[in-house]
């Protein structure tokens, strides 16, 4: 089984948000909700990166651990999805999560956030695969489909990688090596306690 | 020197240094190895060792998602689901444990006089409403709570994962709007009783001599003894503490970030754990521990030889003249 992960090459990001738009538009994720956006650090100074940012699909994904409910559940691809009907909107897998992935359909006074959403890596959640009710709850699912997240298949620099965690990661070496610079895999050590040198 | 041929010697001189700067710039423009165009980028792990997280500027409203990095989050788990489960085990069965062992040393303090059949008011209809109130809000906010931390290991196996759902987040419910009626007792409380509650020289000799839990000598006390003192102000100082962060947590990112919402859920889930302990030892004193002793907060009313051992000094100086009076205006019962 391959082991899916997200790969952002910041030097090659150039902030056009199109994986941001294309997956508001594949989940029909409400307004208010990003699944995925773009940060760019040091904005406007020399040396300024863009770094598109989701739920990055950790190893040992804390969300899942600190979820009072077991809401989780990791895929046998490696994907953490979680389970809209057993959240009850704490929000504790915000606090722990470091990517602030997870969302909420409301500000959250008084306990009402809402069921939590987050990227599912265009792999739904647990209803049958493709059907309405997953869909409504958790969008497309695009990975059932042999098909892979629509953010990384949609980006124009070719900077976000999603697949198989070695095969992208060997895409970012080999072109560590012949462009001969690379800021790194952003996330992947506190995400996958591993980094990428080439 | 001649005019024209100084022209010719200036024209020359030109001619040489623009060959010079014209073939030099090619030289320079010819070598993209020695421009680094990643020298002054931003580096995941400088950033990291610099701040803890990782901040941006983003394009969207939500300003939390411009923080792309926390590995704090790590930490805090691990405080949630290691750390504050053995406080919580440790505190919480750690004090159930004592307080076994001192019933069944000990057993129930009785009234050593026996009862003398007359009793006098001690907690009027106010002040045990507020006890109440706030003593039911503490244990359905104690028993959510505890849902939080332990629910997941010890009820969700006997249940089913939509039956423990349903069930939490009707806690979570209850926790969150429960919270306003117990911080209102708090408040009351502090108000109500802090005239007797005022630490004096009487508590050391109280503290001293063990209460009178140890052996059968009752150190004298006022309306409040050591013990009761120390209640109070776990409650008070504890509840207002528990309420603070409590709320910060409750209106999660009102001019908080993200460390101080995880820094407030370890305040409130420490204090709450050592709270829940403190507790234990009040009802099991108030209830099973004493003879006497609960009748005080159910009716309001105690044996007066139960004052005499447990309250001396109060019995002296307040409440006589408080029964006087209560005495002449028969109207008003006490115990409603």
């Amino acid at each position: 089984m391959a082991r899916m992960k997200f790969l952002c090459d910041a030097d090659r990001c150039i902030e056009c948000n199109a994986c941001v738009t294309a997956c508001k538009n594949e989940h029909e994720v409400p307004w208010g909700i990003n699944r995925r956006r773009v940060v760019t650090i040091n904005d406007g100074k020399p040396g300024e990166r863009s770094v598109s940012m989701a739920c990055m699909h950790c190893t040992d994904a804390p969300c899942q651990a600190v979820c009072p409910v077991d809401a989780f559940y990791t895929t046998a691809d490696g994907v953490v999805l979680h389970s809209k009907d057993i959240c009850i909107g704490c929000g504790y897998c915000f606090y722990a999560c470091p990517f602030g992935a997870p969302q909420y359909p409301r500000i959250g006074n008084f306990g009402s956030r809402g069921k939590m959403d987050k990227c599912t890596y265009c792999a739904g959640g647990p209803e049958p695969d493709g059907s309405m009710a997953e869909y409504e709850k958790y969008g497309a699912n695009r990975l059932a489909e042999g098909k892979l997240p629509l953010c990384a298949e949609m980006c124009s620099t070719r900077s976000l990688l999603a697949g198989d965690g070695e095969i992208i990661a060997q895409i970012y070496k080999e072109r560590v090596i012949k462009r001969g610079y690379g800021s790194g895999a952003w996330g992947w050590k506190t995400a996958y306690r591993e980094t990428i040198t080439s | 020197m001649t005019a024209p041929e100084a022209k010719f010697r200036i024209i020359v001189g030109a001619l040489a240094l623009l060959w010079v700067a014209v073939s030099s710039y090619p030289v320079a423009a010819q070598q993209p190895t020695s421009v680094n165009p990643t020298k002054s980028a931003v580096n995941e792990q400088q950033l990291l060792q610099q701040l803890q997280r990782i901040q941006g500027r983003g394009s969207i409203p939500d300003t939390k998602s411009y923080t792309i990095e926390q590995p704090a989050g790590r930490d805090w788990r691990h405080f949630h689901e290691v750390i504050l489960r053995w406080i919580g085990a440790i505190a919480i069965l750690g004090v159930l444990g004592l307080l076994v062992i001192f019933y069944l040393l000990r057993g129930m303090v009785r009234i050593e006089s026996g009862r003398s059949g007359q009793t006098i008011l001690r907690f009027n209809a106010a002040e045990r409403f507020v006890h109440w109130m706030t003593a039911t809000c503490f244990i359905i906010l104690a028993l959510s709570g505890l849902n939080i931390t332990f629910g997941k290991p010890l009820l969700l196996p006997l249940m089913s994962p939509e039956a423990f759902t349903a069930w939490s987040e009707w806690a979570k419910y209850a926790h969150n709007y429960l919270s306003f009626p117990f911080t209102l007792g708090v408040i009351l409380i502090f108000f109500m009783w802090i005239a007797g509650n005022i630490p004096n020289r009487v508590d050391i000799e109280w503290f001293r001599r063990g209460g009178g839990m140890i052996g059968h000598n009752h150190p004298p006390a006022y309306r409040f003894n050591g013990g009761q003192k120390l209640i109070y102000w776990i409650v008070v100082l504890g509840g207002s503490a528990i309420a603070v962060s409590g709320y910060l947590l409750m209106f999660p990112f009102y001019g908080t970030d993200i460390q101080t919402m995880q820094n407030a859920e370890m305040a409130h889930g420490v204090i709450a754990m050592l709270f829940i302990a403190a507790m234990l030892g009040h009802i099991y004193i108030g209830t099973i521990g004493m003879e006497g002793a609960f009748e005080a907060m159910g009716e309001g009313t105690i044996d007066i030889n139960w004052a005499k051992e447990h309250h001396e000094l109060w019995l002296e100086h307040d409440a006589r003249a408080r029964s006087n009076q209560l005495r002449t205006q028969p109207a008003e019962t006490p115990g409603e």
